[in-house]
């Protein structure tokens, strides 16, 4: 078996501060591609595993300003260019009566951009991925920690990651293929 | 240090464990998953009910339908009250939802555990109260096919826009956009769980219909550190949605002249009752949820006892809007908002008012006991009482306000026709019955925050032992 047709070795842990532990030891030997998959957010593992902070906030926040700047265009440009029409001889447009709208639509840009942002840069709905073929993958979403040394990593030799993983407490480690 | 230590057993007392029985993570998936697998394990009760509420929900369409075809005539609003049944349902519908985002983003951000056993259960029951409230404006337009109307779209058959200066149109903006954001927000929590169920499933249909769902969720690291952000995101989204929702349908009533309705307390006033009675709504049906699918190890008298303090808390809040508004009837010294508060305590509708005020400030009290927040008959009553009384809260404030406006030539009195009061059970009918195949059909509990509050309690334990061991 090649590296070629490998997505990696993978080996499951029975809780999370062993996977963190795991993770952090195998930092440490210079590999560098890594992924783990468990059943809840983990915490202290992105730390190990040097895993930056998320950039979604940046872009809900200019989907925030978009839906505002939405919302106070549609009144203003509804009410005063495209059909004046002057009601309880209130003025055609103030902010003062759109801030309702304004705010519900801010919120509502925002909470698209949170979900779809955070599904996009999650590279999902991917329906297929190779550490499915993991014949315990089950476990990542019931009661096992995964961790993947996978085989893009320079480091990255068949038999040895996987005795690495192995030797830092992992039951079930296979190559998995892609 | 040995005096500072505390033993595993006076920790319990003091901080009481949200999981009970100790379960591992797989017997907590096995409890939560095998409710949806397992067809021949579905209670028969579960069948009849649903039988029974479904018939319900068919009662609501043989209902709209009627009203469609006949108009608005067959409901009881009629000169002056003409925003009667109706708008009390809608008001009464929206409130019940307000508890679910509540518990869903506002408890998530007070960092509240106890909320992970029961948030699902009340994000759903949000979506399925909101429809319902929908459901009567809708219907209340009398043309429910023009609704697009309602939204600025650019059409032909209306040349005009919507008036932004009214607060209907805020309401459209807000209740639509709430809806959106819950139905967001609850789908958000179910994928990882919808994996679950996908690597559980044995049969084709299941594999592919929640392999769909669970848009190949695999719980990769990278995913979950995106998927924290996005939830903390949306709490922070939901929390000024939810308190803006029913202000924007408390305006419907301040922003009018009407005596009883123009006041600046009623933002408050609203969110409060609508807390109030979207927590009994979630008591009422957890408690038959527990009942029914044993989940004592799960909803826990704690978390119980947790709800009803919230409904103490806001049932009084509500009791004092309810002094403050007769104290500025009488202190503004206006002829005719002292009328209206005297009419509503004394006038032909005193009985709705004693109700309402029974129900919301009097019973409630007995919360300031221990054991009554704690014996699950007392909690299931009340739950009832209190929603019976914010119906008849809503109710109190349309019809009573309404019916002695400025003109006494056009005073009258409101009766509801028995397509109203069908209409009305019908919307219980169809939130049961979307409840009940919720329950049966998706994991009612979030599997993956509760195992990460179990993990948190396994290692605080650990820390607590090995203090307790030096």
């Amino acid at each position: 078996m090649t590296n070629s047709n490998l997505y990696g070795a993978v080996g499951s842990f029975e809780d999370g501060p062993e996977l963190v532990e795991a993770a952090r030891a195998v930092r440490e030997l210079g590999y560098t591609k890594l992924d783990a998959f468990t059943p809840f957010p983990v915490h202290g593992i992105d730390e190990a595993m040097g895993i930056p902070r998320s950039k979604l906030g940046w872009i809900v926040l200019c989907a925030g300003f978009l839906g505002a700047a939405s919302a106070l265009s549609l009144i203003w440009w509804t009410g005063t260019v495209s059909y004046p029409l002057v009601i309880g001889g209130k003025p055609l447009f103030a902010l003062e009566f759109s801030i309702p709208v304004t705010f519900e639509l801010t919120v509502l840009f925002s909470a698209f951009a949170a979900v779809f942002g955070m599904f996009a840069l999650n590279g999902l709905p991917r329906l297929y991925h190779p550490v499915f073929n993991y014949t315990k993958f089950a476990g990542a979403t019931d009661d096992k920690f995964l961790l993947a040394i996978e085989a893009t990593d320079p480091k990255f030799d068949a038999e040895q990651s996987a005795r690495l993983l192995a030797t830092l407490g992992a039951h079930s480690v296979q190559l998995v293929e892609a | 240090m040995a005096d500072l230590a505390i033993s595993p057993q006076e920790m319990q007392e003091v901080r009481p464990n949200l999981v009970q029985g100790n379960p591992s993570y797989h017997d907590l998936t096995e409890e939560i998953s095998s409710i949806t697998e397992n067809l021949k394990a579905t209670p028969m009760r579960w069948y009849v009910t649903t039988s029974i509420t479904g018939a319900i929900t068919g009662m609501l369409g043989l209902m709209l339908a009627w009203l469609v075809y006949n108009g608005i005539g067959v409901w009881g609003n009629n000169s002056p009250v003409f925003w009667a049944w109706d708008i009390t349902n809608f008001v009464f519908w929206i409130g019940i939802g307000h508890a679910g985002t509540l518990i869903s983003a506002i408890l998530f951000l007070l960092r509240q555990k106890w909320r992970t056993s029961i948030n699902r259960s009340a994000e759903a029951m949000t979506l399925f109260a909101v429809m319902c409230a929908g459901i009567f404006p809708l219907f209340h337009t009398g043309r429910p096919w023009r609704a697009y109307w309602l939204f600025p779209i650019p059409n032909t058959d209306l040349s005009l826009w919507q008036n932004f200066r009214s607060p209907l149109i805020w309401d459209v903006f807000a209740v639509s956009t709430y809806f959106t954001v819950s139905l967001l927000f609850w789908f958000v929590g179910l994928v990882p769980d919808l994996a679950t169920l996908r690597d559980r499933a044995v049969d084709k249909v299941r594999q592919y219909v929640f392999g769909i769902l669970a848009l190949g969720w695999r719980g990769s690291v990278r995913h979950w550190r995106h998927y924290e952000l996005a939830y903390l995101i949306l709490a922070g989204l939901s929390t000024p949605l939810v308190l803006s929702v029913h202000t924007i349908v408390s305006f419907d009533f301040a922003t009018s002249v009407m005596p009883g309705w123009h006041t600046t307390i009623f933002p408050p006033y609203f969110v409060a009752g609508a807390i109030f009675s979207g927590f009994a709504m979630v008591m009422t049906l957890l408690l038959i949820a527990r009942w029914t699918l044993h989940l004592e190890n799960l909803i826990t008298i704690k978390h119980l006892e947790n709800m009803n303090k919230i409904i103490l808390a806001t049932g009084s809040i509500v009791g004092y809007a309810y002094c403050t508004e007769f104290f500025i009837a009488w202190y503004s010294g206006n002829m005719y908002e002292k009328f209206a508060f005297m009419n509503r305590a004394f006038g032909p509708y005193s009985w709705a008012y004693w109700t309402m005020f029974t129900c919301n400030v009097f019973i409630p009290q007995i919360y300031w006991s221990k054991w009554a927040r704690r014996n699950l008959i007392v909690m299931f009553i009340i739950s009832i009482t209190t929603n019976i009384g914010m119906w008849f809260e809503r109710f109190v404030i349309i019809v009573t306000s309404l019916h002695r406006d400025y003109l006494p030539s056009s005073w009258g009195y409101f009766h509801p026709t028995y397509v109203d009061m069908c209409t009305l059970a019908g919307t219980f009918g169809l939130f049961l019955t979307a409840f009940l195949l919720f329950a049966r059909f998706l994991p009612m509990i979030a599997l993956s925050e509760v195992k990460g509050v179990l993990a948190d309690q396994k290692h605080r334990a650990h820390a607590v032992a090995e203090v307790a061991g030096d």
